[in-house]
């Protein structure tokens, strides 16, 4: 009891972590090398630590299962929450390389798991620059999905490279993902968008999702509504511009 | 305090201290030695040294060699870093008949093994190739433009290599990783398909090549890091076959001390080919030094036990004193010049490969100077 009391963080009426105790700025830069463990290999990724319920520590019994969907720069962890009723048995994780953010997120899914007994086991967080070391956490053709939310636009022409969606690091992108696996962007600034999309329709192993299929997949509609960002757009009325891709066999 | 020192050291980072390279003909033919900017050629064959006529334009390097690679089928050599500009040369008349302009420094180079494509990489984690398919040996030097092929984000790539059967392409950098990608018939529009990373070194990676037997001939990937180990990978899955703690075979050189900078053989001869030396060494006498060895005993038909590794005396080297003369710049040079040498090598390379580590201290002390706090109206 006195434990609760004496922790402004958590919010004493719902259990969950308050944000302003973790602000932070809305930019990170991507280029500096900081100071955070990093997997030598996929196989080092400690599962038990980040899915406790589907890797006890203690249990003999080997769980086969592998992380499926990335957030890549996951913020305040909103899209994982909603992914994660929608999909209880898949395993998500979100990426995000600022420090406080990813503290409120962490809080946050641990409350979570409290206050909702069996759900919200299989989302978890962590904090990593994936522009860099998204081969170290996942194996060739691992993911099925991946997200890029509303990333940082880099709008000098001389910050381009540091875009998450680039040329080249759509390579990697590819590696991660299996064939079928799909990727899904989106942005409330348009040379973002028409950037993000020509990148993906200039890559050989991406196709754009056709109408029919964007209206079939549940998980579209939350790439607008689910995050806080996402939110905040819809509120002052803004335009959001989406680019969904599958990974596909390279013709040739 | 320490804020003044990582100044310090930057400043320095104007005229870095190079390290001295050696290169060996595939049928050792000839062997190249560069120290800083100047690039030293001695004709084995003919037993002489090579004048190199450079009509090319700029001619010569103007700053420090940092990578020099003859090509497998020995026709080509490649000579680039510091000075932005590859340049491609033929290894028979030694004639420049390329010069392609780089955007960064570039770190590493690679020949494919038909010749047919050059690869270079920027200090940006950039790997650029250059199509020389319509080059033709008698044409006056031709001006390339290089394609950008795949990157390494933000690391500089330490290593480049191509796979003996030509299909895949292996850089590795000094974010610990090494990659695996599909080298494609049109390589100009980029290296997209990754087949594999291998990952396991726990420092940077610092060099990387292939050996092969005759049950293997597509070769298994050995890649040598700041770990202090040797690695062996199966580049297919990207798995790692085996690893070997260096310290455990070494060869020691009599009575001197002999730190290689640079390492370099043929395939045929048997013999592995050493070079110690620096080039820009700052406060010192000499501002740059080289020394050539060379260790015998590697016939591919002895069996690893069987190993008699022999450091030939100068007399014995082929090429002699002659050859040692011109890749030195000078017959014998004062030992004692290279313990200093070695020194000035090793900082160089930690500064340029090894992550600064901040101190918790400073670290906080730079979050709390920074205006986050939101301003009460």
């Amino acid at each position: 009891m006195l434990e609760q009391e004496t922790n402004p963080t958590i919010s004493k009426s719902t259990g969950l972590p308050r944000k302003r105790f973790y602000r932070a700025r809305a930019h990170s830069n991507p280029l500096s090398d900081s100071h955070f463990p990093v997997p030598i290999s996929p196989s080092h990724v400690d599962y038990s630590l980040h899915y406790p319920h589907f890797f006890p520590p203690a249990d003999q019994v080997n769980c086969s299962k592998k992380i499926q969907f990335a957030d890549i720069g996951c913020g305040f962890g909103g899209l994982l929450i909603s992914l994660s009723t929608l999909f209880p048995e898949v395993l998500m994780i979100g990426m995000e390389l600022r420090d406080k953010v990813t503290e409120y997120v962490k809080e946050r899914i641990l409350a979570l798991r409290v206050s909702n007994p069996g759900q919200y086991q299989n989302i978890s967080v962590v904090r990593t620059n994936s522009m860099k070391y998204i081969p170290n956490y996942f194996e060739k053709g691992q993911l099925t999905k991946m997200f890029f939310l509303f990333p940082d636009p880099h709008f000098k022409e001389k910050n381009h490279r540091r875009r998450v969606i680039s040329p080249h690091l759509l390579d990697e992108y590819a590696y991660v993902l299996g064939v079928g696996g799909i990727i899904y962007t989106i942005t409330d600034v348009e040379e973002l968008g028409d950037w993000m999309r020509s990148c993906l329709e200039n890559h050989p192993m991406f196709e754009a999702l056709t109408k029919e299929e964007l209206e079939a997949d549940p998980v579209v509609k939350l790439l607008s509504s689910a995050t806080e960002e996402g939110q905040k757009v819809a509120r002052n009325g803004g335009q959001t511009f989406q680019a969904v891709f599958r990974r596909i066999v390279p013709t040739s | 305090m320490e804020e003044k020192q990582i100044e310090e050291k930057e400043t320095n980072r104007n005229v870095e201290v190079a390290p001295a390279l050696i290169a060996v003909h595939p049928n050792q033919n000839s062997v190249a030695v560069a120290i800083g900017s100047d690039l030293r050629v001695y004709d084995l064959l003919g037993d002489c040294a090579v004048s190199l006529p450079d009509d090319s334009s700029p001619p010569f390097h103007k700053d420090s060699i940092r990578a020099i690679r003859y090509g497998a089928n020995g026709k080509l050599f490649v000579s680039a870093g510091d000075d932005k500009v590859v340049k491609i040369w033929s290894a028979e008349s030694w004639k420049c008949i390329s010069a392609v302009c780089s955007e960064k420094r570039v770190s590493a180079v690679a020949i494919s093994n038909d010749g047919q494509h050059v690869c270079f990489a920027d200090k940006f984690g950039v790997v650029w190739v250059v199509d020389l398919r319509d080059i033709n040996g008698n044409q006056a030097v031709v001006d390339k433009k290089a394609a950008p092929l795949l990157a390494h984000y933000c690391s500089i790539i330490t290593s480049l290599e191509f796979s003996p059967d030509g299909q895949f392409i292996i850089s590795a950098d000094r974010d610990f990783k090494i990659r695996v990608t599909v080298f494609p018939k049109g390589p100009l529009d980029g290296a997209h398909e990754i087949q594999s990373f291998c990952l396991g070194h726990t420092e940077f990676v610092s060099c990387l090549d292939f050996v092969c037997t005759v049950d293997y001939p597509q070769g298994y990937l050995v890649s040598g890091s700041g770990d202090s180990t040797v690695r062996l990978w199966d580049i297919i899955s990207g798995s790692l076959l085996d690893t070997c703690e260096v310290g455990a075979k070494v060869v020691s050189i009599k009575g001197e001390n002999f730190v290689p900078t640079n390492l370099g053989s043929s395939s045929s001869s048997g013999l592995l080919w050493m070079v110690t030396g620096a080039a820009n060494l700052p406060r010192f006498d000499h501002p740059s030094a080289s020394r050539v060895k060379v260790i015998s005993g590697f016939k591919k038909s002895s069996s690893p036990e069987a190993v008699e590794a022999n450091v030939l005396e100068d007399d014995d080297i082929p090429g002699g004193v002659k050859m040692l003369e011109k890749l030195q710049g000078s017959a014998s040079v004062e030992e004692k010049v290279f313990v200093t040498v070695a020194e000035a090598v090793k900082t160089a390379m930690c500064n340029l490969l090894i992550k600064k580590q901040y101190s918790v201290e400073k670290r906080e002390f730079r979050k709390s100077t920074r205006n986050d706090k939101k301003i009460k109206q």
